[in-house]
């Protein structure tokens, strides 16, 4: 029982770290596309109580909004739309893309290396009074990010809305070639 | 520390119950309330003016066969059974950040309260509803998937795509709100409203910012999907849309989650634009006398828009789907980003 | 972690929930099957396809597309809103230049017809 308030923390972070890994593995583990969407969901959803932890907690509203409420319904519409039962299973250690995959691997280990060696992923980070100061004074943590990302970060932000500009003109672009919006009307034929 | 848990957990208890009980009330409502508009009885034979037929339903629901469509089978049967579960759980869980009276530091065996809110201290306020009540569309995309019927999989699928589009326009709508309150404490929104301009209109949000008002309610009826936008059910196209294959106790909890939703969006209106627990004239009363009348003056709030939600379902016909989303794409959002933009102009000039 | 003790109980209240009731339903509901009690759905014709042969509109996918765009908008505009009036006119200009850039996708997104659903 001491040893269970001792290391609280750490206990709910090993175990919040397992699932999100163990729901990871299983997007790739199911056979039907669904499951492997649903397993994502939770692994999301993990990673968001992992922020919180951290006391991150509008990164993990922003995980649960965008991630959880958003992408993964945009993935659902596209396993739906696409017929999944039509799809002949993909030969994924026989085609091209094993090298692809091996160096992704590869660089993801690095990646977490370094951060390792470079002590950024340690116990120990700033405290949760450093995630929510605004101004020298102490607010929430939403307010503490409002305050560096519209003052410090001006620019970043501004390119955020080109990058969103860009992703909503591709996908209509894809809409239109791909399956033919054009029948019926011929609007998104020009 | 024990004396904090237990008043926690008497206050998850009460509101959970409230909000649980808030639902066969709200079935009485709505099936009296029908009656009414249509000039019928409504149900009138079990108790008093009808007011125990929810408890009668609810025992028929319990006690009906519970049929899982063939080919349903293995893990799309777990999705099947997990569906139901799902509308369940979020919608009793958003209530969690709604105050829903005022607190002018009661005690309780000794040991503040912390406000009439089940999670006073939470950061997120607002953000935490809006995140979790975005996990109630796989309710409706698994159900709608689970059941192996093309009739639940169009209705989950439209409904997905309805949930997603009015949810845009419904956190727009609150971002006028969050602007002058600036913070995301529902709390601080409520008393950010307390008290009047020229000493007789209430300064509640509703008065500048009509529009965010107006786009919020209709967003949330389209959330709730509640008539005019049951395109979800729409009983004359997809027989009842993604529920059509359940029966027993796991359609019911759809039935529930409903009303459950209906109650939070009613509280919500209240809170952010109709004052939540202020009346003018009663700003900030003091002892468990003025805590009650808080609580009374919230609740009679809320049962206003709960009627008017059952007022509008049973006056008004139902959208056609491409009306549906042409209202929320070229017309809610617009008008949810220009009541921010005139909120802020009104905060830069200083009139608000 | 405090404030976090109230959203676990009330969670555990919201999942429970389901779960006793389903299964007080699973005790006293009456069962009879029989095999046309099963089929689905389909106004009392033999369905011929199953459900996953139903065909979508690419409607759906451009609506969650653009749905996940305003919605990562919509993210930033709440650090920004509650942060209103410390960012001053500032952040107000900065989240204009921010808006009008979506506008120009919002404005194209129109002519091409992609919010029609008809």
């Amino acid at each position: 029982m001491e040893f269970l308030t001792a290391h609280f923390v750490e206990i709910m972070f090993y175990t919040l770290a397992a699932l999100t890994v163990a729901s990871a593995v299983g997007v790739v583990a199911f056979r039907n596309p669904v499951h492997s969407a649903i397993s994502l969901l939770a692994s999301f959803l993990f990673v968001a109580a992992l922020f919180v932890m951290r006391h991150a907690e509008f990164l993990a509203a922003v995980q649960v909004l965008v991630y959880a409420g958003g992408i993964m319904v945009l993935f659902l519409f596209v396993i739906m739309l696409v017929n999944v039962k039509r799809l002949d299973p993909e030969q994924v250690f026989l085609s091209g893309k094993a090298p692809a995959a091996v160096a992704a691997g590869v660089l993801l280990g690095a990646l977490i290396a370094f951060g390792y060696l470079a002590g950024s992923l340690g116990p120990v980070g700033p405290g949760p009074e450093a995630l929510r100061m605004v101004d020298g004074a102490v607010a929430g943590n939403t307010e503490a990010v409002g305050w560096l990302l519209y003052r410090q970060y001006l620019v970043p932000f501004e390119v955020v809305s080109v990058v969103l500009l860009v992703a909503m003109i591709g996908a209509i672009i894809f809409g239109r070639r791909d399956a033919g919006l054009e029948e019926g009307g011929g609007r998104m034929e020009q | 520390m024990w004396v904090d848990l237990i008043v926690t957990v008497i206050k998850v208890l009460v509101v959970s119950t409230v909000l649980l009980t808030g639902v066969p009330i709200m079935v009485w409502v709505e099936r009296r309330g029908s009656a009414m508009i249509q000039d019928r009885l409504g149900p009138n034979r079990v108790g008093p003016m009808g007011l125990l037929q929810p408890v009668v339903d609810a025992v028929k629901l319990m006690t009906k066969e519970d049929l899982t469509p063939e080919g349903v089978t293995g893990t799309n049967r777990f999705l099947y059974l997990l569906a139901p579960a799902i509308a369940l759980v979020v919608a009793v869980s958003t209530f969690i950040v709604v105050p829903f009276g005022y607190d002018p530091g009661l005690e309780l065996f000794g040991h503040a309260i912390g406000g009439f809110v089940v999670a006073p201290d939470l950061d997120l306020g607002i953000l935490y509803l809006f995140a979790v009540g975005s996990l109630g569309v796989y309710a409706l995309v698994l159900a709608g998937w689970g059941s192996n019927n093309k009739y639940s999989l169009l209705g989950g699928i439209r409904a997905s795509a309805q949930m997603i589009s009015y949810e845009l326009a419904m956190v727009i709508s609150v971002v006028g709100v969050l602007m002058v309150t600036g913070s995301f404490s529902l709390d601080d929104v409520v008393l950010h409203q307390a008290g009047t301009w020229f000493g007789f209109i209430p300064k509640w949000n509703v008065i500048p910012q009509l529009i965010g008002a107006i786009t919020f309610m209709v967003a949330v009826f389209a959330e709730t999907n509640r008539l005019p936008f049951d395109m979800v059910e729409a009983e004359a196209e997809l027989v009842v849309g993604y529920h059509t294959e359940y029966s027993s106790m796991r359609f019911a909890s759809f039935f529930m989650a409903e009303y459950i939703n209906m109650i939070t969006a009613s509280s919500l209106i209240v809170v952010l634009f109709f004052g939540g627990w202020t009346l003018p004239g009663i700003a900030t009363p003091g002892g468990w006398l003025g805590a009650l009348a808080t609580i009374g003056i919230f609740a009679a709030k809320v049962a206003f828009f709960l009627w008017f939600f059952v007022w509008v379902r049973w006056t008004l016909p139902r959208f056609r789907f491409d009306q549906l989303m042409a209202l929320g794409w070229k017309w809610m959002i617009p008008l949810a980003v220009l009541n921010f933009l005139w909120v802020g102009v009104a905060m830069a000039l200083g009139y608000l | 972690m405090v404030q976090y003790v109230p959203i676990v109980l009330f969670t555990l209240v919201a999942v429970s929930f389901p779960i006793v009731t389903l299964l007080i339903a699973k005790a006293v509901r009456a069962g009879s099957p029989h095999p046309v009690k099963g089929e689905p759905y389909e106004c009392g014709v033999p369905a011929t396809t199953t459900a996953f042969e139903t065909r979508f509109s690419i409607r759906y996918y451009l609506i969650a597309v653009l749905f996940v765009v305003f919605d990562v908008e919509t993210i930033f505009l709440f650090p920004w809103a509650v942060m209103f009036e410390k960012l001053a006119l500032f952040g107000f200009i900065e989240m204009m230049v921010f808006l009008a850039i979506l506008l120009v996708g919002y404005v194209y997104a129109w002519r091409r017809g992609a919010l029609e659903w008809a």
